[in-house]
């Protein structure tokens, strides 16, 4: 315990005491929501599928955690390349823990990020539809959070420079994004586009947010927290399992 | 007389190879060392010294042999071998971005020193390389010099049986490399602490270790004190004994991954 502790701990110091990353995590997606939200806003009233800010809202925090949580993953480059990574590797410490540790920590910040959303979205006008559900969204943030930081741990482990580390958030993490139904809806797109998003466990995280925030699903709360679990359960697999295979 | 009983060797190799696909970078490696030793591990670029040293700290399993440290097989027992050992890596591996007291603070969870004796031990140590007035100053405002000693202090917090240097004067200059040796000796006297280094800087070895292996083309091609050594060669220094057994020949260095990888970002940063 007091091993994942220390690893977590040294992630959320390294985070506070860069005060760019702070700033740049709020910028990208306080601009989706204001270009965004209002941008299309009419358009998509006039479209019948009312308000879009409400829509989006779901949306653009799920972008802000899975961007951050991913990305987060880069650390353990950098601790590849700057050395750090073989002074716990030679430790008398499982990697797992190791791994639980540190992506714990890129989960904390993830899912904070989120709420920082959240709350800017409350200020631009957002509203919950029922208040008391809104600990359920920082549930399913919190679990997103951790999956997609053991991912970005486990494409980290693999890859061995910054260049890959991008390829992949390029090929992978965008359209994971895009692809998602987190800035439209799922109803009425073309028929391949869906069979995507359906397969896209994202888009059941965002589904199950707006399904918390705002009272409507698509796929359902249910199908939303079963996709999610197993989801999560194989990313968390999939990072400890890279990292056991890190080569020192 | 009997002879001078030594107690069970602290470090032994026995019959260690280690293959990477077709190519053996350590060829059947046997040699013990024994408590207190200052011990000197010497060989020319690619020549499977940092392939040795990750196998003696359990970074890498060996193809085959088993080695032993303080008792405990490093491949059986891996976590007790890793805690019978600190170790100052060529390249710094400390965070940057975090002070140096948080450093060993981590240090010191990870090696589950308890929590009770963290903070004197800490300042003790911090104090023994004249780094307590940057407790708190982020490494990353730190000298080669400053970091390298961090280093050896963090190495020492678990109370190690052996400290593992593997080039440890890489780059620091004159003063602070004397200062080094100083504290490096005067910690195997006080404490008969083991130490096994690597270096280039033969005379470095030919002062301070008590005796010496030579690994070339991954097997170990001499042992024994200087004076042994220079003897067996009909040469009078470390060097030249060092030169005729390894040749003068310049080897090509097959850049093992961390070292490749570090060229990479280099060239990455460089952009």
């Amino acid at each position: 315990m007091n091993i994942i502790y220390i690893l977590w701990l040294r992630q959320i110091k390294r985070y506070l005491r860069s005060r760019s990353r702070v700033l740049g995590a709020i910028g990208q997606p306080l601009l989706f929501l204001l270009a965004l939200g209002y941008g299309l806003g009419s358009v998509f009233k006039r479209a019948g599928q009312g308000n879009y800010l409400q829509f989006l809202v779901p949306g653009i925090i799920a972008q802000t955690i899975l961007f951050s949580a991913v990305f987060w993953g880069i650390q353990i480059i950098w601790d590849k390349q700057f050395g750090f990574l073989k002074e716990t590797l030679v430790a008398p410490v499982s990697r797992l823990k190791i791994m639980i540790g540190s992506a714990l920590g890129g989960a904390t910040l993830a899912a904070f990020q989120g709420v920082l959303v959240l709350v800017i979205a409350l200020a631009l006008g957002f509203r919950p539809h029922d208040w008391a559900l809104v600990p359920a969204a920082f549930a399913i943030m919190i679990v997103l959070a951790v999956a997609l930081a053991c991912f970005g741990a486990g494409v980290a482990s693999v890859v061995n420079d910054f260049q890959g580390f991008q390829a992949i958030n390029q090929f992978l993490v965008f359209p994971l994004y895009f692809l998602s139904g987190a800035i439209y809806p799922l109803t009425g797109i073309p028929t391949v586009l869906k069979i995507i998003s359906t397969v896209n466990p994202l888009s059941y995280a965002i589904d199950g947010l707006r399904s918390v925030l705002i009272g409507t699903a698509h796929f359902g709360l249910g199908t939303d927290v079963a996709v999610l679990a197993v989801t999560t359960l194989v990313l968390i697999t999939f990072g400890a399992v890279a990292f056991r295979r890190i080569e020192a | 007389m009997p002879e001078k009983t030594h107690s069970e060797p602290i470090i032994r190799l026995d019959h260690v190879t280690k293959k990477f696909g077709s190519l053996t970078a350590v060829n059947d490696i046997s040699f013990e060392v024994r408590p207190g030793e200052l011990f000197a591990f010497l060989g020319p670029n690619g020549a499977g010294k940092s392939t040795s040293i990750k196998m003696l700290t359990a970074l890498l399993r060996p193809t085959s042999g088993t080695i032993t440290l303080a008792g405990h097989d490093v491949a059986r027992e891996p976590d007790s071998a890793r805690k019978a050992f600190g170790i100052v890596f060529q390249d710094p591996s400390v965070d940057s971005e975090l002070t140096a007291y948080e450093n060993m603070e981590l240090h010191a969870a990870l090696y589950g020193v308890p929590r009770s004796q963290r903070r004197s031990r800490i300042n003790e140590l911090l104090e023994l390389m004249e780094l307590e007035g940057r407790a708190k100053s982020l490494v990353k405002t730190f000298s080669g010099g400053m970091i390298r000693r961090l280093e050896i202090a963090r190495g020492l917090l678990h109370h190690p049986k052996i400290l593992f240097l593997d080039e440890p004067t890489l780059g620091l200059d004159t003063q602070t490399r004397n200062l080094l040796w100083a504290y490096v000796k005067k910690l195997n006297h006080d404490t008969d602490m083991t130490v096994f280094f690597t270096t280039h800087y033969l005379e470095e070895a030919e002062e301070v270790a008590g005796r010496i292996a030579i690994i070339d083309h991954g097997t170990i091609i001499a042992h024994g004190t200087v004076a042994e050594l220079t003897a067996r060669t009909h040469t009078d220094s470390l060097e030249d004994a060092y030169l005729k057994l390894t040749g003068t020949a310049i080897r090509d260095e097959k850049a093992d991954p961390g070292s490749r990888m570090q060229m990479r970002a280099m060239r990455g940063l460089r952009r």
